[in-house]
């Protein structure tokens, strides 16, 4: 096989690679995305309800 | 006694006699009001995958208290708990974590070799803060910090821990032999929600200090010119790469610091093992997850979500900020701080958010009520749980018995790694009573 067949035979090969590591990249960024928006769901679910009474209530006085 | 050597009676925090609880519990541990909350000391540990574990345990043991006493309170009051250190409105209270350190190593050496660790390892470990909150916090108004304690404090070196407060605490009890032993009292840290958080804290702070002891302090990096404003300054840079100046006429980053210093410690690593710490397994554990930690905040902040809390606590601030378009400040942010640190399962949000786990259910349901084997915690812990009737004090260093018919015995116990399992387990089971353990005991 000549050198000119071999380079031309492994470019396929790697451009190959190269788009299912994108797409690996994207599924993982996608399902960080929906894991973080199943969170917030969640986060709304349980959040004291009045945040602004909660956070003036909240005071710790003394010790350490 | 204040670790530069110098005995000043009147800089002591006064002793206030209360009626408020203060217990000594089975796994070693001692359980106490402080002022206006309760506090978990845990047992003495010999290393800091144990003493994550006994951090772990303190919050299991605080939710069944908690549980407990709403079970007791009419039905419109219940009492909540947070594992956090600050109020949010320039009220703070700590985490304090307590090194062994030989006593030889001068303290000028340890102060030298430490300030750095101390003022940059929150970007590994910081638990994150939603907003600012004293005076000089405020006029910077950041949105989010690193850690929550680093703008309370105020000196490089001192005794207080309430107010001035100082990157490196002289009080120096060691609890042990104060010939061998001083004690450095870490005043510093941020309570973490994530327990490789907690390790890695610990371990990386426990690797320095036997470098130093081991090297001594030419292997540290130079300090910054300005502790106290390099704690402060690297707390609001989340880009965690602007640099400060240092005694040398360098500038580093709290990044470029905590490479270094992991350096230091892969160094004394490999010329002198692991024992002063840990097993290998445990201690390349520490390396890892540190080196891990580190690469992650600064290039792959979503890889490190599970472990880093300030990293967990921000990706969801800035979600809900966008999903519901609110300001910086909103009290909804500041909500999700707090609540971040909520210790009931109902409303925690840290136990929503997937952090990894060190240790197992498991073996926390065990050091709730067990104490660890590798240090005197272990006498003590089996001597509350066996003796309870005939002790009257349990100290760090002695537990004191009356058996009724004669004079207080107190059983010293200077060497925190004697009283372990290996020393006293077989005397703790042939002693069925605390008169035949003291018999034992004399002989």
């Amino acid at each position: 096989m000549s050198e000119r067949e071999r380079i031309q035979k492994q470019r396929p090969e790697r451009t190959n690679e190269t788009s299912s590591d994108v797409s690996v990249d994207a599924t993982k960024g996608d399902q960080l995305k929906s894991d973080l928006d199943d969170l917030l769901d969640e986060i709304d679910e349980v959040l004291e309800e009045n945040a602004e009474e909660f956070v003036r209530n909240y005071v710790q006085k003394g010790g350490e | 006694m204040d670790a530069r050597g110098r005995v000043d009676l009147t800089s002591f925090a006064p002793i206030v006699e209360t009626h408020l609880a203060n217990t000594v519990l089975t796994n070693g541990a001692r359980l106490y009001v402080d002022h206006a909350h309760p506090e978990y000391s845990s047992p003495e540990c010999r290393t800091p995958r144990e003493a994550t574990l006994y951090d772990a345990a303190g919050e299991d043991i605080m939710r069944r208290a908690l549980t407990s006493a709403n079970s007791r309170l009419a039905p419109h009051q219940a009492i909540t708990l947070y594992k956090n250190n600050s109020d949010g409105k320039g009220n703070s209270y700590g985490t304090h974590e307590n090194y062994l350190v030989r006593r030889d190593v001068e303290f000028a050496h340890l102060i030298r070799a430490m300030v750095p660790h101390f003022v940059s390892r929150q970007i590994v470990v910081g638990a994150g803060k939603v907003g600012a909150e004293t005076d000089t916090g405020l006029d910077v108004n950041p949105s989010f910090q690193l850690s929550q304690r680093a703008e309370f404090f105020e000196e490089v070196v001192g005794l207080e821990t309430t107010l001035k407060r100082p990157i490196i605490n002289t009080r120096d009890e060691p609890h042990s032999d104060a010939e061998r032993f001083r004690r450095l009292h870490v005043i510093i840290g941020d309570a973490n929600m994530s327990q490789y958080a907690t390790f890695v804290k610990l371990g990386s702070t426990a690797l320095l200090l036997a470098a130093l002891e081991e090297s001594g302090v030419g292997i540290f990096p130079a300090m910054p010119k300005s502790p106290v404003q390099a704690v402060r300054f690297f707390a609001t840079d989340l880009t965690l790469r602007e640099a400060v100046a240092c005694d040398d006429g360098m500038t580093r980053s709290a990044w470029d610091y905590q490479d270094e210093l992991w350096d230091v410690a892969r160094t004394y690593v490999n010329r002198n093992g692991t024992s002063a710490v840990g097993d290998v397994d445990e201690v390349e554990l520490i390396l890892t997850q540190w080196r891990e930690m580190l690469d992650g905040v600064l290039d792959d902040r979503d890889a490190v979500a599970d472990r880093v809390d300030w990293v967990a606590k921000l990706r969801v601030v800035n979600g809900f900020k966008e999903r519901h378009n609110l300001d910086d400040h909103d009290a909804k942010l500041r909500a999700i701080d707090l609540q971040y640190h909520d210790l009931r399962p109902s409303h925690s949000l840290a136990q929503r958010m997937g952090l990894l786990q060190l240790c197992r259910d498991n073996d926390v349901r065990e050091a709730v009520h067990n104490p660890p084997r590798s240090t005197r915690a272990y006498f003590r812990g089996q001597c509350v749980s066996r003796y309870p009737d005939q002790i009257v004090a349990a100290n760090w260093d002695s537990v004191v018995f009356d058996l009724g018919d004669g004079p207080l015995q107190r059983v010293p116990m200077l060497d925190p790694l004697r009283g372990t399992h290996a020393l006293t387990a077989e005397l703790l089971e042939t002693s069925t009573t605390a008169s035949e353990l003291l018999q034992a005991l004399d002989r």
